[in-house]
């Protein structure tokens, strides 16, 4: 599935939810059942210190791809970073680097990437497209 | 709740306490960040502007002496609120940080040096913290923390043990922001002064929740902002004892603060307005003055004993929750709750309190050593103002269990 094609099936997801309560306690479940990150990549350099709430985010290439991985201390946090992953990881650094990200705003959450949140997540976008550069840049 | 005070009539005369955030009526509870403002406060800054407007100290023109005039009362008033010996101990300032920044500057650069020590507590704010830490990078002077026990109250052995012929300056919140607490700080000031040294008493959560006597407290700094004193954002105030205020150099440079100027030397103009550089807030001081007399109105006892009902009901009812952990239980305890529900992180409760239109601090509320200590990231806060009802705290119980149930 291309990143758009993720993206449509998210606010599809997300259209079923008639009041934000069902929405959140969705989100509490991605971020309950997001993978940990491992032990060894939460690490200093990887730390995304939000005043609210932290992020851990690592990545590898494989195979030309990129492979995201995240985590945070805030559960709903982690639920939005489980829908980052799924929609931005296992692409190509160009396919990463060319993606527009609308799926947060159609879904209504485009409050937790604003600036003045700083519980991590806008830093994580802008971070998930530099890694991708990186990787372009040494392939 | 037992109180004489017309809850219903006060909640009239804030007009925001009224609106609605996602549909849901406000319920706010962030008090101790900065608190909502009566109409009387926004109507002496409308009044201000549109018909007494001029600079103050500088014209012999009319609107010039009636705004010089209107700005030296606000003064009178501040003075006889804290009960201030001399109006000229009164310096306005943006802030409590700032004015911390002041004395930490001035009297830092003429009391301290190398070696030197000053002794804050273990639950300051940054505004507490920080100034010093600059003093230290300048001055090479050692801060020194006084610890508290489990319940949030200050070690007093240990700040007797930490008192020593090298602290300069004593300098510690009458009220800790996030746990509430109350520090003795009639019985800090006797001791220190035991040994003449002086202290300051940061007050920004003391002044709307209890009646402040400085002479009383003996008090040889004490500091607040006007923002969580119903007053406008901007304005704060420095009250230091003359003879203090007397050794200390000039803040800042400029205008209003000079007495002569020449290229060769520069002398200063008498107290207050030594302290006072540049054109001062003499809109936020008429309005900080009204803030005040609308304070007064009620009295800050009354204010006070309901505030603590509040807080007893609150602190009860929220305790009937499972895996409720309040930080801070002080036996002197104000109006401020910070919370978590077993390990649910305060930004997820916070996020979802909000949904519901609940308007409470997360995070580390400008305190992380404090956090530190406490072994935490952040807390849940609420604090309370006496335009708060049980009614308001019955929404937060119910919208704090509902949500711990979502995890
Ligand atoms: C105890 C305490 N000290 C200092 C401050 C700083 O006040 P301001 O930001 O108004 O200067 C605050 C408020 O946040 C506070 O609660």
């Amino acid at each position: 599935m291309t990143i758009n094609e993720t993206q449509d099936q998210v606010i599809e997801e997300f259209s079923e939810f008639s009041d934000w309560m069902d929405k959140y306690a969705y989100l509490i479940d991605l971020g309950n059942s997001l993978d940990p990150i491992d032990e060894k990549a939460k690490i200093p350099q990887n730390l995304i210190e939000g005043c609210q709430s932290r992020v851990w985010l690592d990545a590898a290439e494989n195979d030309g791809k990129v492979v995201f991985t995240a985590e945070s201390d805030a559960v709903i946090v982690k639920g939005i970073i489980s829908l980052l992953i799924r929609v931005m990881s296992g692409h190509t650094p160009d396919e990463i680097l060319e993606a527009e990200l609308y799926f947060i705003d159609q879904i209504g959450l485009k409050e937790h990437l604003s600036p003045t949140r700083a519980n991590g997540l806008l830093s994580m976008v802008k971070q998930i497209k530099l890694y991708a550069l990186a990787f372009k840049a040494k392939s | 709740m037992d109180t004489t005070l017309d809850i219903a009539a006060i909640r009239a005369d804030f007009p925001i306490l009224s609106r609605t955030v996602y549909d849901r009526p406000l319920v706010y509870f962030d008090n101790a960040a900065t608190s909502q403002k009566p109409r009387c406060v926004v109507e002496a800054i409308e009044k201000v502007y549109y018909n007494q407007n001029a600079n103050i100290h500088r014209g012999v023109h009319y609107l010039s002496q009636v705004a010089t005039e209107a700005h030296e009362e606000a003064r009178q008033t501040v003075q006889a609120f804290i009960n201030a010996a001399e109006s000229r101990e009164i310096i306005f300032t943006r802030g409590t940080t700032e004015a911390i920044n002041l004395v930490a500057t001035s009297f830092g650069e003429t009391f301290c040096n190398e070696g030197d020590e000053i002794l804050i507590t273990g639950m300051e704010h940054h505004a507490n913290i920080v100034p010093w830490q600059l003093l230290r990078d300048r001055k090479g002077i050692v801060l020194k923390v006084v610890p508290f026990n489990e319940r949030g109250e200050l070690d007093m052995e240990a700040f007797s043990q930490l008192l020593s012929p090298k602290t300069k300056l004593v300098s510690v919140a009458h009220i800790s922001n996030v746990m509430g607490t109350v520090n003795p700080v009639a019985k800090i000031i006797a001791e220190a002064h035991a040994y003449n040294i002086p202290v300051l008493v940061d007050g920004a959560q003391a002044v709307s929740h209890m009646p402040v006597d400085v002479q009383a407290l003996d008090a040889d700094f004490y500091v607040f902002s006007g923002h969580k004193m119903y007053g406008p954002n901007g304005i704060g105030v420095l009250y230091g004892k003359e003879k203090w205020l007397e050794q200390l150099p000039p803040y800042h440079g400029g205008g209003e603060m000079i007495a002569t100027v020449t290229y060769e030397k520069t002398t200063y103009a008498e107290l207050p307005f030594k302290f006072e550089a540049g054109t001062p807030d003499y809109v936020g001081s008429v309005a900080l003055a009204e803030a005040i007399r609308y304070m007064q109105k009620f009295g800050l006892k009354a204010i006070g004993d309901y505030e603590h009902q509040l807080l007893q009901y609150a602190t009860e009812q929220l305790m009937k929750i499972d895996g409720m952990r309040i930080f801070g239980t002080a036996a002197e305890k104000a109006s401020v709750i910070s919370f978590l529900v077993r390990d649910i992180h305060h930004f997820d409760m916070g996020t979802l309190l909000d949904k519901l239109g609940i308007a409470v601090r997360t995070g580390h509320h400008c305190a992380m050593p404090l956090m530190h200590t406490l072994g935490i990231e952040g807390t849940i806060r609420a604090s309370f103002a006496f335009y708060n009802t049980k009614e308001e705290i019955d929404a937060l119980v119910a919208a704090v269990d509902r949500v711990q149930k979502m995890f």
